[in-house]
């Protein structure tokens, strides 16, 4: 039985391996996710066999918004240190694109073997995934309102998280985001568990936006306060009428330095006896004030979404004993992930990909956008697919609003290009103010062409519309097709 | 009225913070704008939980969607401190719209898939049940609100299905989409001057005309007179409205509609 096992998995993998590279090689795609989903159904417990073969285990990220970036980041803390990492770095996030990537790294000559893997994985997979991977470390970094269409409502996201907490044997090492009310006490009591948080953020304008969504208590169902709040409904929070609260963060965000585009510095307060001494065993009382000193990062990527993203793959290597420098080193040559603020040039342009699909993510990049200073030049591109979701109501929760008083240039693209007409018409803006275009190359010509040479064009795309606007970047030379970046 | 200030119709926007998860401020700028082109204002009064309501002060009553557990706290707050005054409402020709989870406390109940009962206000003779899945997708449906057949367009997402009595009328027929129930073809309710759907995107921007009788109906509830809308350059509107209705046949088709008059 074993042997038959055996022959069956290797046929499942050469058999899901050939498919992915006919599809590279037929240009459908990048094959990052084909190879996967034939393995999982020609060999469902492929998963299980390939994450098992990896020594050092697992870790496995999800939230809403940054999982992408934060796994990016980790791999690159875990690169520094030495390991060999695999990941799904295309952001192929669902069981295929987790199958593909052991699938690949199965396939490595001996020297190359990878010791960890570092998957992100998309929030309503997690459950299924996670309890095939049996992963060592799960980091939850955040559930905003996002695609109601697809996951329903945050509410039962969350309790389908609970229930996978529940389930996690005592050895999974779990890392929360204390700072978000949805998710920082789905683990209850549970022993190791750790809590990462910003202290209070530098930027005291911030208010609770109307598209902040965990605005009641997951204890008592009253509404919160908040001391302090960071990206949308994160931040210092608190229950007035049952007392639940953050909770105190085993590591936390301080001194933060925010430099626009060009990146920004943070420290990382580490709980004491991190890196331990002993692995894998957490230290007894992590609730003392620190012994060691602050992990000062700078990264090259901007915002203030970026720190969570930061100090939660800081927070991760800390846990995975990985050293202070190479926490360091990681951070400080992290690229961006496809479409997070990626930076090409086209045409003398200086074009800024800031991908977003939902309010709380567009907010972010709405704020960020008017940090820069001068006359903006604007692309926005809405697009409704399934990984857009078909839903484009949520463009209503989006403050665009501040942009109008400072755009010299807005083009409007994508498949509901009209829809975001509608947002700007009823927001505000006349309708000579904005230029429609259907069509996306259209709509990136009439974008350049009203960007000055030399100038700065901010394109906020949607999903889908990142892909076909790379697309189109790699059609006229400014970007690599994505599958090749890495 | 103030005055020297232009006319103003005022909207009672209840349950702002707590019922708002499918963008239902697009609905409300789409009315503020929309009388503002035209020389009035919109003024808008926000009743959260514990602010009581007094019939009379409002022209048009707005309850949007929320997720299962704020609305199971908004319906009981509804009960308490609003809803006698809604209902009063009603009777004096005032405007309503309630969309989604709106739609359902504007009826006469819901029921929960473990049988708990939820109590509506009432306003619109409608029962909603949970079902087993959600419905969702683009929709289009035939209405004769205003008296002439209009098309309206939205998205829903609702794991209700909602049964109409015989004091409600349905606010059209689904051409595409899922509607009340999936089953027969009705979508949303109406009664007086009040009605409820499940059509969000948000509703308005996409539907002008039906922006506009609204806008109509509560001027002339205002002022007691009757008004004629100026028309307004509503192009971005009709290619939005285009583009939704060629998704909505993409997506699930119910059987041809028979022309509204026979039913």
């Amino acid at each position: 039985m074993i042997a038959v096992g055996r022959v069956v998995g290797r046929v499942a993998e050469s058999v899901a391996v050939s498919t992915s590279r006919l599809s590279r090689r037929l240009r459908l795609g990048g094959g990052t996710s084909i190879g996967g989903a034939v393995l999982n159904r020609l060999e469902p417990s492929g998963m299980e066999r390939l994450a098992a073969g990896i020594q050092q285990g697992c870790v496995v990220i999800s939230g809403t918004n940054g999982k992408t970036t934060t796994a990016r980041m980790l791999r690159a803390c875990l690169q520094a240190d030495g390991r060999r990492v695999t990941a799904n770095a295309a952001g192929a996030n669902l069981a295929s694109g987790v199958s593909a990537a052991l699938l690949e790294a199965s396939r490595a000559k001996s020297s190359g073997v990878a010791e960890l893997g570092v998957f992100e994985v998309d929030e309503a997979a997690l459950d299924k995934v996670t309890k095939r991977l049996r992963p060592r470390l799960v980091l939850l970094m955040n559930l905003f309102r996002d695609q109601l269409d697809r996951y329903g409502e945050l509410e039962v996201l969350a309790e389908r998280w609970k229930k996978l907490i529940d389930s996690l044997p005592e050895g999974t090492t779990l890392l929360l985001n204390a700072d978000d009310p949805a998710l920082a006490h789905l683990g209850g009591d549970r022993p190791n568990t750790f809590f990462y948080g910003l202290g209070d953020s530098d930027e005291p304008d911030r208010q609770l936006s109307h598209a902040a969504d965990t605005l009641r208590c997951r204890g008592c169902g009253e509404k919160l306060s908040h001391d302090f709040v960071t990206v949308g409904h994160l931040g210092g929070w608190r229950c007035e009428s049952c007392g639940l609260m953050r909770p105190e963060p085993h590591f936390l965000g301080v001194d933060m330095q925010l430099r626009g585009f060009e990146g920004l510095s943070f420290s990382v307060r580490t709980p004491p006896g991190h890196p331990p001494e002993t692995p894998g065993h957490p230290p007894e009382t992590p609730e003392q004030p620190p012994e060691t000193p602050d992990i000062r990062a700078s990264l090259p990527l901007g915002g203030l979404h970026n720190v969570y993203n930061a100090l939660a793959a800081a927070s991760a290597s800390v846990l995975l004993e990985t050293t202070e420098d190479a926490i360091r080193s990681g951070l400080a040559d992290v690229d961006p992930a496809f479409g997070r603020a990626e930076q090409v040039t086209l045409e003398g342009r200086d074009v800024r990909l800031l991908l977003a699909k939902n309010p709380t993510g567009a907010n972010e990049n709405v704020r960020f956008v008017l940090t820069e200073e001068g006359p903006l030049h604007l692309l926005i591109l809405l697009n409704d697919r399934t990984a857009d979701g078909t839903d484009p109501s949520w463009i209503w929760d989006v403050d665009y609003e501040p942009l109008l008083d400072r755009l010299s240039g807005l083009t409007l693209g994508g498949r509901r290009c009209w829809e975001l007409a509608l947002r700007f018409r009823y927001g505000g803006a006349p309708n000579e103010s904005f230029v429609v275009r259907e069509s996306l190359p259209d709509a990136l010509e009439t974008a350049l062409a009203s960007t000055p040479e030399g100038g700065v064009l901010w394109v906020l795309p949607t999903y889908t519309a990142m892909l076909e606007l790379r697309t189109e970047l790699v059609r006229r030379g400014a970007a690599r097709a994505f599958w090749e970046t890495s | 009225m103030i005055a020297g200030a232009p006319p103003a119709v005022r909207l009672c926007h209840l349950y702002p913070r707590e019922m708002n998860i499918y963008a239902d401020r697009g609905n409300i700028a789409v009315l503020a704008r929309r009388l503002a082109w035209r020389g009035f204002r919109l003024e808008v009064t926000e009743a959260g939980p514990g602010v009581k309501i007094r019939g009379g002060e409002a022209d048009i009553y707005y309850l949007g969607g929320g997720q299962d557990r704020d609305q199971q706290q908004v319906a009981q707050d509804l009960l308490a401190t609003k809803a006698s005054a809604v209902k009063a409402a009603v009777g004096d020709g005032a405007v309503g719209l309630f969309v989604c989870g709106g739609y359902q406390l504007a009826g006469r109940e819901y029921r929960s898939a473990d049988g708990e009962v939820m109590e509506g206000m009432g306003v619109l003779d409608v029962t909603t049940e949970a079902g087993a899945s959600r419905l969702v997708g683009n929709v289009e449906i035939e209405s004769r609100l205003g008296g002439e057949a209009i098309r309206i367009v939205g998205y829903e997402n609702h794991a209700g299905r909602s049964k109409l009595g015989p004091e409600a009328s349905p606010l059209g027929r689904v051409i595409r989409g899922h509607g009340n129930n999936g089953r027969d073809r009705t979508e949303g309710a109406f009664a007086q001057k009040f009605f409820g759907t499940y059509l969000h995107g948000p509703l308005l921007p996409k539907n002008p005309q039906l922006a506009d009788i609204l806008i109509r109906w509560a001027l002339e509830f205002r002022y007691g007179e009757r008004f004629e809308l100026e028309p307004l350059d509503d192009q971005i509107e009709e290619s939005a409205r285009r583009a939704a209705i060629s998704l909505s046949k993409r997506g699930r088709r119910t059987r041809k509609p028979r022309p509204i008059s026979r039913s």
